[in-house]
């Protein structure tokens, strides 16, 4: 009895002692997560690599190897082609007009004054709410009898109420849509990335260029802007991400309609590899927003360097 | 100077917050019509408010079952999250040198992975080696994929700011490292906890694609599915209803967000910014 509990007491004192060093307790620690991201997020992008090599249905348990055939049909595919001048004609623009958005809501909602709070809630509103919900609302304030903005700008008289605008139905007004819902959900996002950031600008600063007389736009401009270029090459490089690989606001506000003019590579992987279930050809469109995870995953390698050498 | 500063303040965020929230006021405008009257002209602003349209939506349809599933997966994955993330962020926080900061910007960079990357992959998996097609477990099994990356990162940033001399007198006084980080590390960083918990839920209450590519039935659709794929395809066009589908869940998480704010940029920039 004692012996065997003495060899159990030294095996786990043993255990303990491994246990202790510093090494072995932190890839104890991590190994968990990495093996679930490994099985949950480099299987299925080895895997999704693979199926775009095969003619994979969803019917069929096992596709063929069908080498680059795939990715030979969907380059000569007009409606792809179109879908990556879509992505990118929505994620520039719409990025385009976050940052100058959200630059200047920081800004203003940096400093402490009354209503703050209640400011930045209501800024704070597209951001938070579940974004498959609230796009269903644009589909309402979209609806070509009874769109909200139709009835501002009837009553602006902008437009005539005889002719109002069919904002889905136009391929021109539906792209614009879309990326007036993509500006709309991100500038939360992107003005919370910039406060971060203008936060982190030690006080000291500020001290400095008021010493050295730099006010207003000059200090702006050869002070805070930058001092502030990373952190929005932060905020950019998140929302190419997030609006490019997004695929809620287009399927649920036109689905690639009208006559495909807003089909996204997302969408159109969607609609390819579940609706018509041809997994082989859907995986191959995916694959073409990996040129812009790549991109983005450089920048922000680079943005981690400087931060490291500063 | 002060003057200045806060009517620039006024200016900018006033303008900008009527733009951003307008939606929302909409969306409320909407759901306390009575349903015939929404696509009538003369009664855009001046009409006689009823609940009617939420007593539809509880009475009449899924959503309080959406709620539900969305409930039921929202926790077991934040449960599986805290699990593999607060050891691995801890551990990584703590890992100095090239090593650990490499690591934590490779885990951080699978979260920039997307679901519409991987839903067709996965779907495969899902359905014919887990058997898993049409159930909230498939949801649960997959939604660990960018939920651990983003608690990771999170946790990073504010395990960082927890001093190490706190654990070194743990262990002077005999603790175990393992026993430091339980009984001081994790005690300390509730806050910080709470806030990875917080915007993890939100995460999953917010997914869609997988949702919509694993779920088939009504009845165990989550939230961001049901209600564009049920009110909306069903043979009833209740605005008024699905209006008000979209500010129960908005409203509270609003609050939630606005209230955990600094401490989400204080654990998101934490891991980058230092």
């Amino acid at each position: 009895m004692a012996t065997v509990a003495a060899a159990r007491g030294s095996r786990s004192g043993r255990l303990r002692y491994v246990a202790e060093r510093r090494g072995v307790l932190a890839a104890l620690l991590i190994s968990p997560a990495v093996l679930f991201i490994a099985a949950l997020v480099g299987v299925p992008l080895v895997l999704a690599i693979y199926l775009s090599f095969t003619n994979a249905t969803a019917g069929s348990i096992t596709g063929k190897w069908v080498g680059l055939a795939n990715f030979r049909r969907i380059l000569h595919d007009p409606i792809f082609r179109g879908s990556l001048w879509h992505t990118a004609e929505m994620t520039l623009i719409s990025q385009a007009v976050v940052v100058v958005c959200a630059g200047l809501i920081a800004h203003a909602l940096v400093h402490k004054f009354r209503g703050r709070w209640l400011l930045r809630f209501l800024i704070l509103l597209p951001w938070a709410a579940p974004i498959s919900l609230t796009v269903i609302g644009f589909l309402w304030f979209f609806d070509p009898q009874a769109s909200i903005w139709n009835w501002f700008l009837v009553k602006a008289h902008i437009v005539s109420p005889l002719n109002k605008p069919n904002w889905l139905g136009t391929p021109h007004d539906a792209m614009a849509s879309i990326i007036a819902v993509q500006a709309w959900r991100t500038i939360p996002f992107a003005v919370v990335i910039f406060i971060a950031g203008i936060s982190s600008i030690p006080q000291e600063v500020n001290d400095a260029s008021a010493i050295d007389g730099a006010t207003g736009l000059r200090k702006f401009w050869h002070v805070s802007l930058p001092l502030q270029l990373p952190i929005a090459l932060v905020a950019v490089l998140f929302g190419i991400v997030f609006t490019a690989t997004d695929m809620v606001v287009p399927y649920i506000l036109t689905n690639g309609g009208p006559f495909n003019s807003t089909q996204m590579i997302t969408t159109y992987a969607f609609t390819t590899g579940i609706n018509a279930g041809n997994i082989g050809e859907g995986a191959a469109i995916s694959l073409f927003l990996l040129p812009v995870l790549a991109i983005v995953a450089i920048g922000m390698l680079f943005f981690a360097r400087r931060a490291e050498v500063t | 100077m002060a003057l200045r500063r806060n009517l620039f303040a006024y200016g900018i965020a006033v303008p900008f917050a009527i733009l951003l929230a307008f939606p929302f006021v909409w969306m409320l405008v909407t759901s306390l019509k009575p349903e015939a009257q929404v696509y009538d002209p003369t009664k855009t602003w001046r009409f006689h408010p009823t609940l009617a349209s939420y007593g539809f939506l509880f009475h009449h349809t899924d959503y309080v079952r959406w709620i539900e599933n969305s409930c039921f997966v929202g926790v077991i994955v934040v449960a599986i999250t805290l699990a593999v993330a607060m050891p691995a962020g801890y551990a990584l926080a703590r890992l100095s040198g090239r090593a650990g900061r490499a690591m934590g910007v490779g885990i951080f960079l699978t979260y920039l992975v997307p679901p519409t990357l991987l839903f067709l992959p996965l779907s495969r998996l899902i359905a014919q080696y887990l058997h898993l097609s049409d159930r909230l477990w498939a949801l649960v099994v997959v939604y660990p994929s960018f939920t651990i990356p983003f608690a990771i990162w999170l946790l990073m940033g504010f395990f960082k700011t927890i001093p190490q001399e706190l654990e070194d007198a743990a262990l002077v006084d005999g603790c175990s490292r393992i026993g430091s980080l339980v009984r001081i590390v994790f005690p300390i960083s509730v806050p910080g906890i709470l806030t990875v918990v917080i915007f993890t839920f939100s995460l999953v209450i917010n997914e869609f694609v997988y949702a919509i590519t694993f779920i088939s039935s009504a009845a165990n659709r989550t939230l961001p599915v049901g209600v564009p794929t049920d009110l909306i395809r069903g043979d009833l066009f209740n605005w008024p209803g699905i209006m008000g589908a979209i500010l129960i869940p908005s409203i509270p998480l609003a609050l939630v967000y606005n209230a955990f704010l600094n401490r989400f940029i204080a654990g998101f920039t934490g891991g980058a910014f230092r």
